[in-house]
């Protein structure tokens, strides 16, 4: 069993885990500050290019991006009940349910390059394969730049997530986690769920325009 | 202000004015930085380490002089604010032009049309005391038209129409710089603005060689490019006449009005369907990368020709 | 390197002496000088630009080097020394070292996440060198687009990638400073006891924070846009050029309060320290502070007067930029007030100090200038600004970085640096800047515009006094690299507080042992408890010094 000593620079662990915590918040403030820079831009187009854009996205794969809402939201039930059961102790449930968020992390990326497979068939990659649709004009490829950017960043978000949720299963299998100690489990938790969270915005801002029933 | 050694020649009814107020600045500056640097010396000296200054009873309660100095402050910027801004306003709203001149830029060289359809390059020739408008567009990166004896600067971009003014109130030759970093021979991108009499400007156009005029060349664009395939008076195709356009306010499908000034007519040739007009369907095609920037200028002189005479500039 | 530790008492420095022990080092202190030698190194390459920029500028002709080396000095010139000098100077050296120990901490919160932010930088150094080295970029350090995306023959890529992946270094050296400020601080130090450093760090770490990711944004989707021809911000495609410069000033704007607010920190410091009374207005000078920091992120279009932005947004950008100068005032009003009835003495530190007011003050007051509408119509892109800018920064930021060196050398060395050869340094510095930038006010208004290789003859006279200058300042800025160097092996050893200062850092001794404090400290007073009368001083751990 790990001493639990607190660093050099703590009084107590409890004042090292309260800050732990701070951190991750201030990390993801800027973070906010990164994708909102994105999101605007987006935004800002989408009003000018009010018709075309409408246009575009009634070619993005919706049922994908369904599935991948639903993979990772259940991914973030998943890493609540690993932090749970990391708070109780009990290390196999713990391993498991990591390794579970860790599995859907890792469908959601299959999902995706699956839909950015079937975007490059439909020809709606900027600069690589984009064809003009008939009665499409150019800025509807704005939109799938912003797509593919916005995707493409919180894939790559997802993918640091899940290499942290696999170095946690390492420390857990190495007995670093007790109910005493769980600040890592939880730290990484809120990464995934702002990871989870970016998603649920995208989706919003993506999928559903040009669906509407008029 | 020529009076002042080294100060540049003003030679616009603007120039004055800016040079008036940046005066006032620079006295108001001036004032600062003396009672600052005034105090610093005054209590360096008295202060020093060592002088049997008295220091004792130092001030408490610091919020008195603090907001003291900070509404001081407040009110100068404020005046200063206020006194930029109105005449800013004056600086970028063109009134009424007496001479309207399209100027295109691109690297690394400025390109002047006149309306009778004379053309200068790197050079533009205008008479004394006119009010001239310059629409400015870019053909590739954004420049910036600036003339340091008429104090006056606009950057110019690609893709759209810029617009400023300038009365000249001196005969002569003055700089024209570029001031936005445009790529390699930046520096080399200028020329003189050459302020001439009026019978003297009236002289030179002539000497210019036989021109069409900027809409007259417009007018031919207009049939070459299939624009009076529809919005002809025989076209069966329902367009909107533009007898009458420019200067007034349109309508648009939504809800929206808009003024058609020269950005509007441009827009509505490279992106038509981003406004339309209201009552007529979305079918105009777009003439992006069809139209280069110098016939653009052609076709929007004589759209502007079939406006009013006195609706001039909106 | 023995004789420079040989006979020191146990410190930071002494503790393990392996190149290991350094490069994989923890301790705040000794990432700060890690911090302190890249930063120098790129000074030197910034300064070496300039010198080339001042040198061809002799000329009107601008024969001394091609045109496209010029242009692509003036840019590597200006991407060095923003983002791998001045962006980094004070909170990574001074600030590294010095915040646990003025709030009585151990170490920073994340001392890895602190080494790593080294790591970072000089990865992203690494890029910047590379680009040089290949040839570099010209678009100007602002990579104005559609020049950057579409026209420059340069290599814009590589210096984005560099300039982003120096944002993260950014990123996490403010985190550090915020989280250590909030949950750090000893016993007694409450935020209204904490020296004015120590907020100056605070309140740049959050503009850090907040600002630089959108930069990082915005340099990534030109870098797409260069390299996939993707049309965001190219008008052919329906993109906006004018969409990057509202992006790219939504950072930059924050960030040269970035550069300025930890500079103000440092003055606070020295300024109450040797006039021996405490800072006027101390109160006012927390929230000044934090002022400028909030309103910094609401001013960016005034950099846009001209760009073609409606003049109503010119008008309220104008007005909010005139109220981010109002906490600016009262700080130079307030240090200015500091000297009253207090004891000074005009040490080198102090009279870094003492310059930085006053070159800060015609910095700022020549802001109000451009600030105003219609003046700033004729001198925007011209050397008006460039002169106010390097009031600001050079004249203010460099200025309080010597300052802070000086004054906090004895502390991280545990030696004294020879105090004639540092008074003679400030003083050529004062005059061999104000040679250097005062000129190019004149130029400006006289309408030379900026990244110009070639100029009218008529403005020769300026460029060759602002080169001369030029030159003056080149010696003012290398002399200390050379009897600082020498304290280190001869300098006076230096006790524990020879300023006789009132903070945390000066109750342990010179240079500090690896945690700082034997014991942590209780905080029993507010700080700069100085008596100009008779000379005494309250620390801030409350024990009264004659």
């Amino acid at each position: 069993m790990r001493s639990l000593r607190p660093e050099p620079q703590y009084a107590t662990l409890e004042q090292q885990t309260e800050t732990a915590q701070l951190g991750m918040w201030m990390f993801i403030a800027t973070e906010v500050m990164f994708f909102g820079a994105l999101v605007f831009t987006y935004f800002l187009y989408r009003t000018q290019y009010w018709e075309q854009f409408r246009l575009a996205a009634q070619d993005s794969k919706l049922l994908l991006g369904a599935i991948n809402q639903a993979i990772l939201l259940t991914s973030s039930l998943t890493m609540v009940m690993a932090i749970n059961f990391g708070k109780e102790g009990r290390q196999r449930l713990l391993v498991l349910l990591l390794l579970a968020t860790a599995l859907l992390g890792l469908c959601f990326l299959g999902v995706k390059g699956y839909e950015y497979f079937e975007d490059y068939q439909s020809s709606t990659v900027p600069s690589l394969n984009y064809l003009l649709k008939p009665g499409h004009h150019p800025p509807t490829e704005l939109f799938w730049v912003f797509y593919f950017i916005a995707t493409g960043l919180h894939a790559v978000h997802l993918t640091i997530g899940l290499g942290l949720i696999l170095v946690l299963v390492w420390l857990a299998q190495r007995g670093r986690f007790s109910s005493n100690y769980y600040s890592p489990l939880e730290v990484v938790g809120l990464y995934w769920s702002f990871v989870d969270t970016v998603w649920v915005f995208l989706f919003a801002a993506i999928y559903p325009l040009g669906r509407a029933a008029t | 202000m020529q009076w002042v050694p080294f100060w540049p020649r003003d030679a616009s009814v603007t120039a004055q004015s800016i040079d008036m107020i940046f005066i006032a600045e620079l006295a108001l500056v001036l004032v600062i930085l003396a009672f600052v640097f005034g105090l610093m010396i005054v209590f360096g000296l008295r202060y020093r380490r060592g002088s049997g200054a008295n220091r004792t009873g130092l001030v408490k309660k610091t919020w008195h002089w603090e907001i003291g100095w900070t509404v001081g402050s407040l009110a100068a910027f404020l005046a200063l604010f206020v006194w930029g801004a109105n005449m800013y306003v004056w600086l970028y709203v063109p009134p009424r032009a007496d001479l309207e001149i399209y100027v295109v830029a691109k690297q690394w060289m400025w390109k002047a049309q006149h309306p009778g359809g004379q053309r200068e390059i790197n050079e533009l020739h205008v008479p004394l005391g006119a009010t001239v408008r310059l629409l400015l567009t870019s053909q590739d990166v954004i420049h910036s038209f600036f003339i340091p004896a008429f104090r006056v600067k606009h950057d110019v971009l690609p893709g759209q129409y810029e617009a400023f003014w300038f009365k000249p109130t001196e005969l002569g030759s003055f700089r024209l710089e570029c001031t936005q970093y445009c790529g390699t021979e930046h520096a080399h991108m200028g020329g003189d603005i050459v302020v001439m009499p009026p019978s003297d400007y009236a002289r030179w156009l002539s000497r210019q060689g036989e021109h069409e005029s900027l809409a007259q060349q417009g007018e031919a664009l207009f049939r070459k490019y299939g624009c009076s395939g529809c919005h002809g008076a025989n076209s069966t195709v329902h367009a909107p006449s533009l007898a009458g356009v420019y200067g007034g306010m349109v309508h648009l499908e939504g809800g929206d009005t808009v003024r058609a000034d020269e950005r509007y007519i441009r827009d509505s040739i490279l992106l038509p369907r981003s406004q339309i007009v209201a009552g007529y369907a979305p079918v105009m095609p777009s003439f992006a990368g069809q139209i280069g920037e110098d016939d653009l200028v052609k076709l929007v002189a004589y759209i502007q020709s079939l406006s009013p005479i006195d609706g001039a500039s909106p | 390197m023995t004789t420079v530790t040989a006979d020191l008492p146990a410190s930071y420095l002494t503790k393990e002496n392996s190149i290991a022990s350094w490069l994989l080092t923890s301790d705040h202190k000794r990432i700060g000088l890690l911090f302190f030698a890249s930063i120098t190194f790129f000074f030197f390459i910034g300064g070496f630009a300039a010198t080339l920029i001042r040198l061809h500028l002799l000329n009107p002709a601008g024969t001394l080097l091609q045109p496209d080396m010029y242009n692509r000095m003036f840019t590597m010139h200006g991407i060095v020394m923003v983002w791998f000098f001045l962006i980094p100077s004070i909170p990574t050296t001074l600030g590294n070292f010095l915040i646990p120990l003025m709030i009585g901490a151990r170490d920073l919160a994340f001392p890895k996440i602190n080494l790593a932010s080294w790591y970072v930088f000089n990865i992203s150094g690494l890029f910047v060198l590379f680009c040089l080295f290949v040839g570099g970029v010209d678009t100007g350090w602002t990579f104005y687009t559609p020049y950057s995306t579409l026209f420059a023959n340069g290599y814009v890529i590589p210096a984005t990638i560099a300039v982003f992946i120096n944002g993260f270094s950014s990123i996490m050296t403010g985190l550090n400073f915020v989280i250590t400020i909030h949950r750090l601080r000893a016993p007694g130090m409450t935020w209204m006891r904490l020296p004015l450093f120590v907020w100056a760090i605070y309140a740049v770490s959050l503009v850090m924070l907040l600002a630089t990711p959108v930069l990082a944004m915005t340099l990534a989707l030109v870098a797409l846009e260069r390299w996939m021809g993707v049309g965001i911000f190219d008008p052919q495609l329906g993109g906006d050029p004018l969409l990057f410069q509202h992006m790219f000033w939504f950072y930059s704007h924050p960030a040269v309060y970035i550069m300025i607010l930890p500079a103000m920190g440092v003055v606070s410091e020295l300024v109450s320290c040797f006039a021996r009374r405490p800072v006027f207005g101390y109160e006012g000078m927390a929230y000044a502070l934090m002022s400028i920091a909030v309103i910094s992120f609401f001013v960016w279009a005034h950099h846009m007067f001209v760009a073609g932005i409606s003049i109503y947004a010119g008008i309220v950008f104008s007005l909010l930029t005139f109220f981010v100068a109002v906490p600016s005032a009262i700080k130079v009003f307030n240090w200015t007030a500091t000297l009253h009835k207090g004891s000074i003495s005009f040490d080198a530190p102090m009279l870094y100090a003492l310059g930085f007011v006053g070159l800060f003050t015609i910095g700022g007051l020549t802001g109000l200038m451009v600030a105003t509408l219609s003046i700033d119509i004729h001198v925007h892109d011209t050397y008006f600004v460039i002169a106010h800018f390097h009031y600001i920064m050079v004249g203010g930021t460099v200025s309080a970085f010597f300052g802070g060196l000086h004054y906090w050398w004895p502390k991280i060395t545990g030696r004294l640096y020879p105090e004639m050869w540092a008074r003679v340094a400030a003083i050529v510095t004062f005059l061999g800047f104000n040679l250097t930038f005062f000129p190019q006010f004149i130029l400006g208004y006289l309408g030379m515009p900026r990244r110009y290789y070639a100029y009218d003859p008529a403005w020769q006279v300026w460029n060759v006094l602002s080169s001369a200058g030029a030159s003056i300042l080149a010696v003012a800025y290398t002399l200390p690299l050379f009897y600082l160097g020498w304290s280190l092996f001869y300098g006076e050893r230096a006790g524990a507080n020879p300023w006789r200062a009132t903070g945390l850092e000066w109750l342990t001794a010179s240079p500090p042992p690896q945690h700082n404090f034997p014991l942590t400290p209780v905080v029993r007073a507010a700080p700069y408890q100085y008596n100009p009368a008779d000379g005494s001083y309250i620390a801030q751990d409350g024990s009264i010094n004659a």
